[in-house]
């Protein structure tokens, strides 16, 4: 059964390693069903291997868990027929068009009308007068949009999506995303990995994950409030002279430059605004304090992590 | 109740049929991809023709006008007509006389000829009073086809022209005795024998390539990812992959036996059903063959790596260059466990011999055995995760 307890993906104590690597360790998540789930965290840091998992193309070595109420060890063939998993990579066949692509996927799953729903799909994604153009010649926008639509084709309960924006420009990229809102408003299950604070913004929960480990998750503001993180904004002159200054000062865990701004941040409020104190009255520079942003809790994060695990 | 039943929607999935819809999209899909591979493609219909017009026309095992020399010790009419009769059989052209042993061995030993015919002095009187002489004959035996086929005849054509020049009424035993015999293949003409074999040999090699590359391409251009996470069953992946080829093979079988008959005169003694039954099987054994390797290899050069690996033994011991009879018995079992041998066996007899099904069962089932065997290794070696 498909169960109707509302979670779409419930797994426990996930590891995997490579080679005597870890690269998963002790995963544990649970993503409710019509959410959009984001995942997040720096290169190598396990997503795609779990994301890998969770469609069935790998065998955890330990842990266990359902997808869409279907082990994820037993019935990996059940739950293939329900997932649409889009790959980093291109993996649609270069060198078949757009139409032939999505007629193979309709055809492969059984689609009653293979022709047809390849037809109505192509016009959904807006490819009409490209079917016939080679998969392997269309720009990075247009082909993960057919990638998009050939992973919901078969109307899939879940979609796994891995990094599907990387190297894809601002406009194809809001288009893709509104896509995706469209889709979990009608019910569908997504879990998305990115790199981009503002995709991870739009996302009604995520997870941050780094070399394995599943460090915190949750909505946006959960997290932003789970990281305790006290965050000042300088606007002024002589910013890199000013960070220089701060960078390594007791409480002072991240020093970033936005633009023409600085992002001071630190767990520790007292110790901080100890070390600040000093620069606070100097003329030209504007303080004041502002709440983190998810990006100064992720470059926080991603700087503690490498502590504990490099 | 519902409200009235429409048709049944488009994305509506259906569970019936589910292995041959599914192993039908694959093998649309390869078709599609063998289709828009232009040199594949070319390769199909090339690598057959470019073959057997340079085994039939060009690579003859029955060589003719072998470069020759003689080295004349005696200038006798008995000399001369032997000479004469020598390059009447077009085996021997003799592009050099000389009268000096040196000479003579330079022109062997630099390859300049194949052959060295030596005259000695005294040989007219010496046969005439019944000495038995020696005709001394020097092959570059470094091609043995292209040298036992001459030595073969020299028997014979020394013995003619001694009986018609000679004098005396029944020449003596010669020195060496060489019986040609060619059952099947009475004029020797080696293209009626390479013929059937380049059928297998074709076949073979295409075939095992093609489906070689099949499975670790998928794998190199990322596609293997998205194709795992769908729902089709390593069984059908091996159909769908497999099919379009049946047809590829069969088409070159068809061309090569064509040109055969066509240009070369090959005759088709047998059933021509039969004949393509079992070319049929023997395609298919070679499409498992190749693609239980690409599931063991990693990238394509290793595929191709693997396929020369099968091949080789392919050619050098399934009877197709050395006759199978000749071989040592560890190289017979290693001929039999390979599916050209028994379809050489086939193709030659059916096409040469005009041999039935009763003729041909142990080598009909022996490649039924090699496919069945092949697939399995296959459908069990292919990986379904990425792990």
């Amino acid at each position: 059964m498909s169960g109707g307890n509302g979670i779409a993906i419930d797994v426990k104590g996930l590891t995997k390693s490579f080679g005597g690597r870890e690269v998963v360790h002790d995963l544990s998540m649970q993503v409710k069903r019509g959410s959009i789930y984001g995942f997040l965290g720096p290169n190598g840091s396990g997503k795609t291997t779990t994301i890998r998992i969770l469609c069935g193309l790998l065998t955890p070595d330990s842990g266990e868990g359902t997808c869409l109420g279907y082990d994820i060890r037993r019935d990996a063939e059940k739950i293939k027929r329900q997932v649409g998993y889009m790959t980093q990579r291109f993996s649609l066949y270069q060198d078949l068009s757009v139409r032939e692509n999505l007629e193979f996927v309709a055809r492969l799953y059984g689609l009653r009308d293979a022709r047809g729903a390849a037809r109505d799909m192509i016009k959904r994604l807006g490819l009409s007068g490209r079917e016939e153009q080679l998969a392997g010649e269309l720009s990075g926008g247009w082909k993960q949009r057919l990638a998009l639509g050939a992973c919901t084709l078969p109307s899939p309960k879940l979609l796994l999506l891995d990094e599907p924006t990387a190297g894809v420009d601002p406009k194809a990229r809001r288009d893709f995303w509104n896509e995706i809102h469209a889709l979990a408003a009608d019910g569908l299950t997504v879990l998305v990995s990115t790199h981009y604070m503002d995709e991870a913004e739009r996302c009604h929960e995520i997870a941050y994950i780094a070399y394995g480990h599943l460090l915190v998750h949750g909505t946006v503001e959960e997290v932003i409030a789970k990281s305790a993180l006290t965050t000042y904004t300088v606007t002024g002159e002589d910013l890199n002279e000013l960070t220089a200054a701060l960078t390594g000062k007791p409480g002072i865990d991240m020093v970033a430059p936005f633009g023409t701004s600085l992002h001071v941040s630190g767990r520790d409020v007292a110790a901080l605004e100890a070390s600040i104190a000093p620069w606070r009255e100097k003329s030209g520079l504007h303080w004041h304090q502002s709440s983190p942003s998810l990006e100064d809790v992720f470059i926080e994060l991603m700087g503690r992590s490498k502590d504990n695990f490099q | 109740m519902s409200a009235v039943d429409g048709p049944e929607p488009r994305h509506a999935i259906r569970e019936r049929f589910g292995f041959w819809r599914r192993s039908y999209a694959m093998l649309i899909k390869e078709f599609i991809q063998l289709r828009r591979d232009r040199v594949s493609f070319a390769m199909i219909v090339m690598l057959p023709v470019m073959q057997l017009l340079l085994f039939g026309y060009a690579i003859n095992t029955t060589p003719h006008n072998l470069p020759s020399a003689v080295l004349l010790q005696e200038d006798s009419d008995l000399a001369r007509s032997i000479l004469k009769a020598l390059e009447n059989t077009a085996y021997f052209r003799f592009i050099y006389e000389v009268h000096d042993v040196d000479d003579f061995d330079n022109l062997l030993k630099s390859g300049k000829v194949l052959f060295g015919v030596e005259i000695p002095r005294g040989f007219e009187r010496a046969v005439r009073r019944g000495d038995r002489p020696a005709l001394l004959v020097a092959a570059d035996a470094t091609d043995p086809v292209a040298a036992s086929a001459a030595i073969g005849s020299l028997g014979m054509v020394v013995q003619t022209a001694l009986k018609h020049d000679l004098y005396i009424g029944n020449p003596p035993e010669m020195p060496f005795e060489i019986r040609a015999h060619a059952r099947y293949n009475p004029a020797a003409a080696s293209s009626l024998n390479i013929v059937p074999g380049l059928v297998g040999t074709i076949l073979t090699m295409t075939m095992l390539i093609f489906t070689a590359l099949s499975v670790t391409r998928e794998v190199e251009r990322g596609t293997m990812e998205s194709l795992l996470s769908m729902p089709i069953r390593p069984v059908e992946v091996m159909f769908g992959k497999i099919i379009p080829y049946v047809l590829v093979g069969f088409v070159q079988a068809f061309l090569i036996i064509g040109i055969g008959v066509g240009l070369f005169g090959v005759p088709v003694l047998g059933n021509l059903f039969l004949l393509a039954l079992l070319s049929t099987l023997f395609i298919t054994t070679n499409l498992a063959v190749g693609y239980t390797i690409s599931t063991l290899v990693q990238n394509q050069l290793q595929a191709m790596q693997m396929s020369m690996m099968f091949f080789l033994p392919s050619i050098l011991l399934s009877g197709f260059m050395f006759p199978f009879a000749g071989m040592p018995a560890w190289a017979q079992y290693v001929g039999e466990c390979l599916p050209l041998t028994h379809y050489l066996r086939i193709v030659r007899a059916i096409m040469l011999k005009g041999a039935s099904m009763q003729n041909l069962r142990f080598d009909a089932l022996a490649l039924a055995v090699l496919m069945l065997l092949a697939m399995t290794i296959a459908v069990t070696r292919f990986r379904r995760t990425l792990d």
